[in-house]
């Protein structure tokens, strides 16, 4: 991704040819998916019903597109002004992250074309499910409200429904809100309904609770992270607001992931005290469980309180990208690899070469649309027409 | 916008949201008192591991036939489980080497207050009253959340099919019950392992062969209280259900309930967070505004402070001034004095 200046150069940077490798073979293995079924590019089966489509691109992919929520609500609703500039990156990535949630479900279920089944033609109300599913239908439409004034802003001509729209920036920053904490914490919830089957460390009645708090702190992280990676890539794009608040943003997030992991730490120790589950942790599962509690939750925790208090830039930016793995690595837990931890080895399961490809092609096709907007509307520098709004 | 019209749209989707969850309170409830559900009870000391009843659900329900036929019994030298082609399997276990072997029938457990039916989100799974647990292909869009949360493992997907995949499980032979006929497997078990009948009769008939026996039968009655109850139910011999490969650890709760109160929750959180946050904001504005009210105080207590200031040096500058002009005229009129006496004088000596 180092050369990124393509329009006087050659189309074939590694950055394209990479991308270009992975989205021709996301293809081939869609034509698979579609024409011959899930058995022929999966490993799924019976006992496995749910794999890394569902564990990484909607788990992952939701938990990692929680900073549209927490910027928003920090700048417009817990009055952090000063970072208004990072608004519009964050809510752009949460926008992506979710628009690709819902198309890689369309890979995972058996028959997408019916993805609109449980909202309009007969709901399943007592599925947490279709908590998740009516909450993230809604919230996709609220992040692309939110999205829309930078688009319309490129575009010109729409001054009327762009005004309409910042006028509903605190509705809509409101019901973000109300959305995320209401699905962010669901699809926790997701597993309450097998304590047969996932394993007691990670089993608890908290586990919404849990889910809700790590996407906080996952948000955060993320929109430190990205910054990060977007001050190096598209720094030319940025004006002088974003570059004035941006390491004051970077210290306030680093701030308030230190408190919320110790805080979701408390929770984590408090689950295995209500059931008195200490003895689990002197299994392989409860090495397993250490490593990501104390390398990826207390760790990275202490790493960002330390960089907070020091102002040590280094430090917070290690701890980001840090946390964003221990995410992934909660989710793949519970959803993969403590779940039918009673199963023999035999019968768990692997993800096949073709749901990696998709996956991968999934997470490319994001990159790549980031990129196209961001270098063409007004996403890091407020549009010269529009400064004054406070948008 | 005005506050009052942003505080009823915020009204307004806290309730709209939380009218799903009233409609859950009242399912569950519904589906705990079917008195005259249908079930089967499962006596594993009874079974003789034939597969006849494997062979009879294969052919009412149409299904495939298999690579290896009904009567090769070696298929159950390996641990199987339900299909996308099998309905019902039967495995064989040997609690201790030497002893002889027992049986155990697998096949959907028709849950009183079925997970699957819980867990889906477009309905498609319905506990009828006939006690079968019934699946409508027609709705189902495939997100196998079923198979997720059924604890027996038993539905079983299509995988291969691209268009029409559907969730594959026993039916209870549903048709044939609302013929008046019994399930097939029922039917053909020719050592009577299998009893259909009501289920609050066959956990009577249940308890009386096991009480009767209390050498040979381990005493519980499997799926009288499992998650809530099923429409199957089994009795063992000795050593117990777990030598037979069934989880004893599932507990008397039932799939709804362990979800209920997370879905509870919704409503709270939907009530509460616009109340809270809108509390959040007007607080932070407030601030702001007092902050703002200070600042702008101070400003004009100092500009006061400064005119102040300025005035009072001003009437002391005066008020110097005045002096020194007075110590001028005096001097200068003095000077004018002195220079009147000495012409005065000057005159006098010309």
């Amino acid at each position: 991704m180092s050369t990124e200046h393509t329009k006087n150069g050659s189309l074939f940077t590694p950055f394209n040819i990479v991308a270009g490798i992975i989205l021709a073979a996301g293809l081939v293995v869609t034509v698979m998916r579609f024409t011959m079924g899930l058995g022929s590019v999966t490993n799924l089966s019976d006992n496995n019903p749910w794999g890394i489509w569902i564990g990484f691109d909607l788990l992952c992919g939701v938990a990692l597109a929680a900073g549209g929520y927490t910027t928003s609500a920090a700048c417009y609703i817990f009055g952090f002004k000063r970072f208004h500039a990072a608004v519009r990156p964050a809510i752009l990535t949460a926008f992506l992250g979710y628009a690709l949630v819902v198309f890689a479900l369309n890979y995972d279920v058996g028959r997408p074309w019916r993805l609109p089944y449980p909202i309009f033609y007969q709901q399943g109300t007592t599925s947490i499910l279709f908590e998740v599913g009516l909450c993230v239908f809604i919230y996709l439409t609220v992040l692309f409200l939110e999205y829309l004034p930078a688009a319309f802003e490129w575009k010109g001509g729409f001054d009327k429904y762009r005004s309409i729209l910042v006028k509903l920036t605190m509705v809509l920053t409101i019901f973000g809100v109300i959305l995320s904490t209401l699905h962010q914490s669901s699809l926790g919830a997701l597993y309450l309904i097998v304590p047969s089957k996932l394993h007691p460390l990670w089993y608890t009645p908290y586990l919404p609770v849990m889910f809700f708090m790590s996407s906080m702190f996952a948000g955060l992280s993320m929109v430190v992270f990205e910054g990060t990676l977007s001050h190096k890539y598209f720094h030319h794009k940025m004006d002088e607001d974003y570059n004035a608040n941006y390491l004051d943003l970077q210290f306030a997030f680093a701030k308030g992931a230190a408190w919320i992991m110790a805080g979701y730490l408390a929770m984590k120790l408090l689950g295995l005290s209500m059931d008195n589950r200490w003895h689990y942790l002197f299994t392989g599962y409860g090495a397993w469980w250490l490593l990501e509690v104390v390398g990826f939750v207390v760790l990275p925790c202490y790493c960002y309180a330390v960089g907070y208090r020091d102002r040590n830039i280094g430090l917070v930016r290690l701890a980001a990208p840090w946390t964003v793995i221990g995410i992934m690595l909660n989710r793949f837990d519970v959803s993969l690899i403590a779940f039918n931890w009673q199963l023999p080895s035999a019968e768990r399961y692997f993800p096949s070469l073709g749901e990696i490809i998709i996956s991968l092609f999934v997470v490319t096709i994001g990159v790549l649309v980031f990129k196209f907007i961001v270098t063409r509307m007004p996403i890091f520098y407020a549009h010269p027409a529009y400064k004054d709004s406070s948008h | 916008m005005k506050r009052r019209h942003f505080l009823g749209l915020m009204g307004a989707a806290g309730v709209s949201l939380t009218t799903g969850v009233t409609a859950k309170a009242a399912s569950s409830a519904d589906v705990a008192g079917l008195p005259n559900a249908g079930g089967v009870l499962f006596d594993a000391s009874r079974c003789i591991g034939c597969r006849k009843c494997e062979a009879a659900c294969n052919q009412v329900n149409e299904l495939p036939k298999p690579a290896k036929p009904f009567d090769d019994l070696t298929v159950m030298d390996t641990a199987r489980r339900t299909d996308a082609k099998s309905y019902t399997v039967v495995n064989k276990y040997v609690p201790k080497p030497g002893e002889n072997p027992v049986f155990r029938k697998i096949q959907c457990n028709h849950c009183m207050e079925p997970a699957c039916a819980s867990a889906c989100f477009v309905k498609a799974f319905k506990k009828s009253e006939t006690g079968a647990v019934v699946y409508d292909a027609s709705v189902c869009v495939g997100c196998r959340y079923c198979m997720v949360a059924c604890p027996f493992n038993i539905p079983a997907y299509e995988y291969d099919k691209a268009f029409t995949p559907r969730v594959m499980k026993c039916t209870l032979c549903q048709p044939r019950l609302l013929e008046g006929k019994l399930p097939g497997c029922v039917e053909a078990c020719p050592k009577e392992a299998l009893q259909f009948g009501k289920r609050r009769e066959l956990i009577n008939i249940a308890w009386d062969r096991v009480s009767g026996n209390p050498d040979k039968y381990v005493q519980h009655v499997y799926g009288e209280h499992e998650m809530g109850g099923t429409s199957w139910l089994y009795i063992a011999p000795k050593p117990s259900f777990a030598a037979l490969g069934m989880d004893e650890g599932l507990g008397t709760t039932s799939a709804p309930e362990l979800t209920s109160g997370a879905l509870a929750a919704v409503p709270a959180v939907a009530g509460i967070w616009p109340v809270l946050l809108t509390g959040i904001y007007a607080i932070t504005k407030r601030k702001d505004k007092i902050a703002e009210e200070e600042k702008k105080a101070a400003v004009e207590a100092a500009i006061a402070k400064a005119s102040a200031d300025a005035e009072a040096k001003l009437a002391e500058e005066l008020e110097k001034a005045e002096v020194a002009g007075k110590r001028r005229i005096e001097v200068e009129v003095k000077k004018a004095l002195e220079a009147a006496a000495k012409e005065q004088e000057g005159g006098e000596d010309a």
